[in-house]
């Protein structure tokens, strides 16, 4: 059993986005997925316990080796910091992410004003892509959330964020 | 009273309301439209002559302001008042209250461990994978539209005084537009904001622009912004093959 713990430590390691537990099976050949997933799971509690700087992370989905929180700044000193989006980009992106599949007519309306521009950036960004069209006149754009944006803001699924209703929960 | 003038920087005109809602300590549920929709406008009219580009939106909630304020002041007999009569109110109150939950929602979002901010993966190397080459901040070579804004930014912070001094400098475009590329040819690069230094009358500030955008038709400079809201550099263009 060491073996396989060794082997998806690995695979997660060198893979460039979060690894799903599906892909896993296919590389390893195994079906047992519960046991992969189990194995995993006892990983991130080892890493836990060792306290040190790196993580293992469930987001979008799958797993990946991160940075703990609080070492933020550390790696800041010595990375490029790359630009954070801006308020109004992500207001447009909370309005996508909670009402996915949305217009953007819809996204305006709720913003009180044109959204193009962030929803160009983020097109761009990947973090927001086009799901089709809707079978009325103009065939507007529909649009959604991607996997990006979900390892962006470390959310395992959809169903992590938190209703609008909690959120205004905890307000009160 | 006077009115303390803090410009804030507003996502909207729903965002302008919420915070004036705010500063005011508004019930938001009972809302005195008259006073709002006199600080609103108000705030429109500073927007305004500081800053030359103001949102059709703005005017738009402006007018549904006005609209439910003649609204709130028309006489309702008591007789009429039933169960379903619409407070006039109603459905700005709704619109506001969604507009807040999302914005709640985007500082919710905000205050998570974000990756490449607060949490890091692994580095690759560059070209590798796609992801690697849409994230990056390159420096964005600027559209005129990005010049121009920029250069409304600049003129807004330069002192409204100098406006009015009638100088009877004379200066061509002609001369601007080898002022700078002298400066240039000599400094490698320029930041633009700094071409502005000590030009306070208002053609040697339009002059400048003129020239900047001349050149960059003439495909003569190049003009980079490190992201947005950065810092704005101009360079010699460099010619391709040859």
């Amino acid at each position: 059993m060491d073996d396989l713990k060794s082997i998806l430590e690995a695979l997660v390691f060198a893979s460039e986005t979060p690894l799903t537990v599906d892909k896993i099976a296919d590389v390893v050949g195994s079906p047992d997925k519960k046991e992969i997933e189990r194995q995993l799971k006892g990983m991130m509690e080892e890493y836990r316990q060792r306290g040190g700087g790196i993580c293992l992370q469930e987001v979008a989905g799958g797993f990946q080796f991160r940075t703990r929180g609080d070492l933020g700044p550390w790696i800041k000193k010595l990375k490029v910091l790359r630009s954070q989006l801006a308020p109004a980009t992500l207001e447009t992106l909370s309005v996508i992410a909670y009402r996915q599949p949305v217009l953007k007519s819809d996204v305006d309306r709720i913003r009180g004003v044109d959204a193009g521009g962030a929803l160009k950036k983020l097109l761009e960004k990947k973090m927001v892509r086009i799901m089709g069209r809707k079978d009325v006149p103009g065939k507007p754009m529909i649009y959604g959330t991607t996997n990006k944006f979900l390892e962006v803001f470390d959310l395992k699924d959809l169903s992590e964020l938190p209703t609008l209703q909690e959120l205004k929960e905890l307000k009160d | 009273m006077s009115y303390e003038i803090k410009l804030d920087v507003f996502e909207g005109p729903l965002d302008l309301l919420l915070y004036l809602i705010k500063k005011n300590e508004i019930d938001i549920y009972n809302i005195p439209v008259a006073l709002i929709t006199d600080q609103y406008l108000q705030y429109l009219d500073i927007m305004r002559t500081l800053n030359l580009d103001l949102a059709g939106e703005y005017l738009v909630l402006a007018s549904t302001l006005i609209y439910v304020k003649s609204q709130m002041l028309m006489p309702r007999p008591e007789a009429e008042v039933s169960e379903d009569e619409q407070d006039p109110r109603g459905e700005l109150v709704q619109q506001l209250l969604e507009y807040q939950s999302y914005k709640e929602a985007a500082l919710c979002l905000d205050r998570r461990l974000i990756l490449e901010r607060d949490v890091f993966k692994r580095a690759y190397p560059l070209g590798e994978t796609e992801e690697a080459e849409a994230d990056d901040v390159t420096d964005l070579e600027l559209t005129v539209f990005d010049l121009v804004s920029a250069f409304q930014r600049v003129i807004s912070q330069m002192d409204q005084e100098e406006y009015l001094e009638i100088k009877g400098e004379k200066i061509s475009l002609a001369d601007r537009i080898n002022e700078i590329m002298e400066k240039l040819v000599r400094a490698q690069s320029l930041v633009f904001q700094d071409l502005f230094e000590g030009r306070g009358e208002r053609r040697a500030v339009i002059y400048t622009l003129l020239a900047v955008l001349e050149l960059m038709k003439l495909r003569m400079i190049k003009v980079y912004q490190a992201g947005p809201f950065g810092v704005i550099r101009i360079l010699l263009a460099v010619e391709e093959g040859v």
